[in-house]
């Protein structure tokens, strides 16, 4: 006999069963703190989530299809607006795995060249996250503060490559040696430009120094440490398991980082460590990435010590043609493994080139971490995995 | 309460410390259409066109990835260098327009023209209401040949 | 002089001091917020430090269409930014400014004023449900349960203030505070009560205050990074103005509240009593702007706090200490 039935029988009986059904909440596609279009349709109890459902696509642009029509030259433009916040370490991996095919090898100071700027590329990533992360749990003045940092790093980036988010400086067996093909261009070198290193080594300092200031007005704020230490948990296991990567998965206590495993760039001749910590939660995803800014400070400053004089393209047919072959290609982005999978058969285009970006496979946690969070937690820990929608939808 | 927060909040004093110092400390700003920002010489703010030097090739309208590039062009006989010579055919541009709300400014033109007809010019003052305004023409491009830059000095 | 007409004097003078200072009190968070983020904020308005800002930005809100959505409760919607504009206008009758300038010295000021100025969360609440946005619903829910947790050590701190001061009349609080104290010298010393007693007090009440504000670190209802604007997600034009100065007025108030009860008031040490009609006001506005300032501050370099921390905070901290507050208040008034 059901409640409702027992309600008609007697006048004094009364139901106990409430019915409290999951209210559905649409978070996005446009919402503050989903980066752009990412949609959660969440069940909420309350306020605590019982399921959440994302849903992606709302910014797909079809870079795998498109580069299949695209020349090598072309589609360099096209992969540094994949991570819009990380553009050159995006063309990295791409280069390195044309490069592997074609059996040529970029000079020693084109190579340096790309660890620079791949580390200057890491330090703004990172410091977007600086400034967005407190933004999300309700601190704004930090945002501006590291902005205003982040400039520094942004003009040293134009100052070499011509653009501040899409360098697109990466050929392949170099870098962009000259300005163009003419007569006159081509003796206009695109090698560093004079004051660069003193301008860098400076904007390292101050990238240190705002660290000191995140760490006064973000790591040390009692309120900080209440939303984020033992929020959104994620077990190394876990981590593994669901293919995280990058400061995520060594958050979560693995210290795995691609600079140290896969031999690309000059990155072992440089002696830097891989920030790791054992909590795996929302603050530690934080301290990862903020220990990573100084860390990559450290490693420019020794790169600039280290970097070697000399050309900066090895020599390649003027008109590029891949031989047939595929190659997996991956680097370090600031967000984890970047990777590129180029199927060629020959021509001037790729076959096939698969993308395996990182905030795609580190945001296939979210159904598993959401659940049972608090609404506030999902905003925290959609925050602290730092994704970019480019990223995840390509 | 999490389990690591001290007592009298350091950490909260500390940081409006910090706000409070900053607030008389001078912003660094610029006050843009007062003062203006003078960009890097690599800075890619526009493409700018020699049109003497192209000779309607066609290479960069190609190898553009987004084809933002509309060339038109016609073949002119040219009066023979010596009395009796061979008569030359020379490409004349009519029209060299680039959408600028289609560029997405990858440099790959000025790379792939190998006549020096395109350059980089770090001027960034051609917003418009519309987007259809964005397509600018020839002469727009050429006048904007004026403000390339000499390119910077290297590390030695 | 007829009732009707020094009534319709008071309340234009009362609505023109209030709105002009919550004017202020917008371009001060508009031009300390900035300068707190390294930004120069308002420019352009009005020529000068771009004074004019706050007025330019009314008269866009007034010119923007005025949406509701269709599944809207129409009238609770409508009605709501008006409730929220009322409580906070009442607050300010009782407010002593100066020993005569005040708009009704009312016997239980302290007591028309917390019940009043609880009549604000209705207006929330009712925005959140009409609204029929799921967003606005908990936002507005939020409100409703902050309420609870925050208005009880706003008011407990306030009884200990009531006990030291042995009346509950605005003007007879601050006249509390004149009474000297103890003697050095010859000189009599009176202090204000957050300097004899009252510290803890006044912390609780500020706080409160905060989370009664829904300012950060207490937003919670609000929380643009969670409910995209809570309550007020729906609003906009005229409504969203009412809502946007019944805030800043709210913050005034709060601000002009503690002040009386715990700094003072219009009154400062060893300012002769004759003068304060004379000076009251300045003294006034001086202390509810230092305050005022206070509250800004915080909002520029603080994140915000979960609902359920602010919950645990108010019942686990804030109450207790609110009561051991009454009880030492007491205990001091008994002795001494």
């Amino acid at each position: 006999m059901t409640s409702k039935e027992l309600m008609h029988r007697s006048e004094v009986a009364v139901s106990v069963e409430l019915e409290t059904p999951d209210m559905t909440l649409n978070i996005g596609p446009q919402h503050p703190s989903t980066h752009g279009v990412l949609r959660l349709i969440a069940k909420v109890d309350g306020e605590r989530i019982t399921e959440v459902e994302p849903v992606i696509g709302y910014m797909h642009r079809g870079y795998e299809k498109l580069s299949e029509v695209r020349t090598y030259l072309q589609i360099t433009a096209l992969v540094n607006r994949i991570d819009w916040v990380s553009g050159f370490a995006n063309e990295v991996p791409f280069i390195l795995g044309v490069e592997k095919l074609m059996g040529v090898e970029a000079p020693e100071r084109a190579q340096w060249i790309r660890l620079i700027l791949s580390e200057l590329f890491r330090i703004s990533s990172h410091l977007v996250f600086m400034s967005s992360y407190p933004l999300e749990l309700g601190a704004t003045t930090p945002l501006m503060y590291v902005l205003r940092e982040r400039e520094h790093i942004l003009e040293l980036i134009e100052g070499v490559t011509g653009g501040r988010f899409h360098p697109n400086f990466n050929r392949v067996g170099g870098i962009k040696p000259n300005y163009g093909g003419g007569k006159q261009t081509k003796t206009q070198s695109m090698d560093l430009p004079a004051g660069f290193f003193k301008a860098t080594l400076k904007a390292m300092d101050s990238i240190d120094q705002i660290c000191d200031d995140i760490d006064t007005l973000v790591t040390g704020n009692e309120l900080i440490r209440a939303r984020t230490v033992d929020v959104g948990v994620i077990p190394a296991d876990k981590a593994i398991e669901y293919g995280m990567s990058g400061p995520n998965l060594r958050a979560s206590g693995v210290a795995y980082d691609l600079r140290k495993v896969e031999n690309y760039l000059p990155y072992d001749q440089l002696d830097f460590d891989v920030i790791s910590r054992p909590g795996g939660d929302c603050y530690d995803r934080y301290i990862v990435r903020l220990l990573e800014i100084r860390e990559s400070a450290k490693i420019v400053r020794q790169a600039i010590d280290m970097i070697p004089v000399g050309p900066l393209q090895a020599k390649v047919p003027r008109v590029l043609k891949v031989p047939s072959g595929q190659v997996y290609s991956r680097a370090e982005n600031p967000k984890g493994e970047f990777g590129y999978y180029i199927v060629s058969e020959g021509g001037k285009m790729p076959y096939r080139l698969k993308i395996r970006s990182t905030s795609f496979s580190n945001l296939t946690i979210l159904p598993w971490i959401l659940k049972g969070q608090l609404i506030p937690d999902l905003v925290a820990i959609m925050g602290s995995l730092d994704f970019v929608l480019g990223d995840v939808d390509r | 309460m999490s389990k690591n927060i001290d007592f009298p909040f350091p950490g909260l004093f500390k940081g409006m410390g910090l706000t409070l110092k900053a607030m008389f400390t001078k912003a660094p700003v610029t006050m843009y259409p007062d003062e203006k920002e003078i960009p890097v010489p690599r800075a890619r703010g526009v493409i700018s066109l020699d049109a003497e030097a192209c000779t309607v090739c066609m290479l960069c309208a190609r190898e553009c990835p987004d084809w933002c590039i509309y060339i038109e062009g016609h073949k002119e006989a040219q009066e023979p260098a010596k009395p009796g010579g061979r008569i030359k055919t020379k490409n004349e541009l009519d029209r060299f327009d680039i959408d600028y709300s289609l560029c997405m400014y990858c440099g790959i033109c000025v790379e792939v023209c190998p006549f020096d007809a395109l350059f980089w010019t770090p001027e960034y003052e051609y917003g418009e209401e519309s987007i259809s305004n964005l397509l600018h023409n020839q002469e727009r491009l050429v006048d904007w040949l004026q403000t390339v830059p000499e390119p910077p000095a290297l590390e030695s | 002089m007829s009732f009707l007409l020094e009534l319709g004097i008071k309340v234009i003078l009362m609505l023109a001091v209030v709105l002009t200072a919550a004017l202020v009190t917008i371009y001060a968070e508009l031009k300390a917020g900035s300068h707190m983020q390294t930004r120069i904020g308002p420019y352009y308005a009005g020529g000068k430090w771009g004074w004019a800002q706050p007025l330019a930005d009314g008269a866009k809100f007034i010119q923007k269409e005025d949406l509701a959505p269709a599944k809207a409760d129409r009238t609770v919607f409508g009605f709501a930014p008006y409730v929220v504009m009322m409580s906070t206008l009442a607050v300010f009758a009782v407010i002593p400014m100066g020993p005569d300038i005040v708009a009704t010295n009312l016997d239980l000021g302290v007591y028309f004023i917390l019940a009043i100025s609880s009549l604000s969360v209705l207006g929330v609440l009712m925005a959140g449900w009409s609204s029929a946005n799921k967003y606005s619903l908990i936002g507005g829910l939020r409100a409703a349960a902050q309420l609870i947790a925050y208005e009880l050590p706003l008011v407990l701190a306030v009884v200990a203030v009531v006990v030291q001061a042995g009346t509950m009349s605005m003007n007879g609080i601050v006249e509390a505070q004149q009474a000297t104290l103890f003697t050095i010298g010859g000189v009599e010393v009176a202090l204000p009560y957050i300097l004899s007693g009252q510290i803890i007090g006044f912390t609780i009440f500020m706080i409160a205050a905060v989370a009664e504000l829904s300012r950060i670190p207490f937003d919670m209802p609000i929380a643009e990074s969670e409910l995209t604007m809570g309550y007020l997600t729906e609003y906009s034009g005229i409504r969203f103005t009412m809502f946007f100065l019944g805030e800043y007025a709210s913050l005034v108030a709060l601000s002009a509240i503690a002040t009386t009860l715990y700094l003072g008031g219009y009154a400062v040490p060893f300012l002769p009593e004759s003068m304060e009609n004379f000076a009251g006001p300045g003294i006034f506005l001086i202390k509810v702007s230092f305050l005022v300032f206070l509250i800004i501050w915080i909002r520029w370099t603080w994140p915000r706090l979960r609902e359920d921390q602010l919950q645990s905070m108010a019942w686990r901290w804030l109450i207790p200490l609110a009561l051991f507050n009454i009880a030492l208040i007491s205990v001091f008034k008994v002795v001494l």
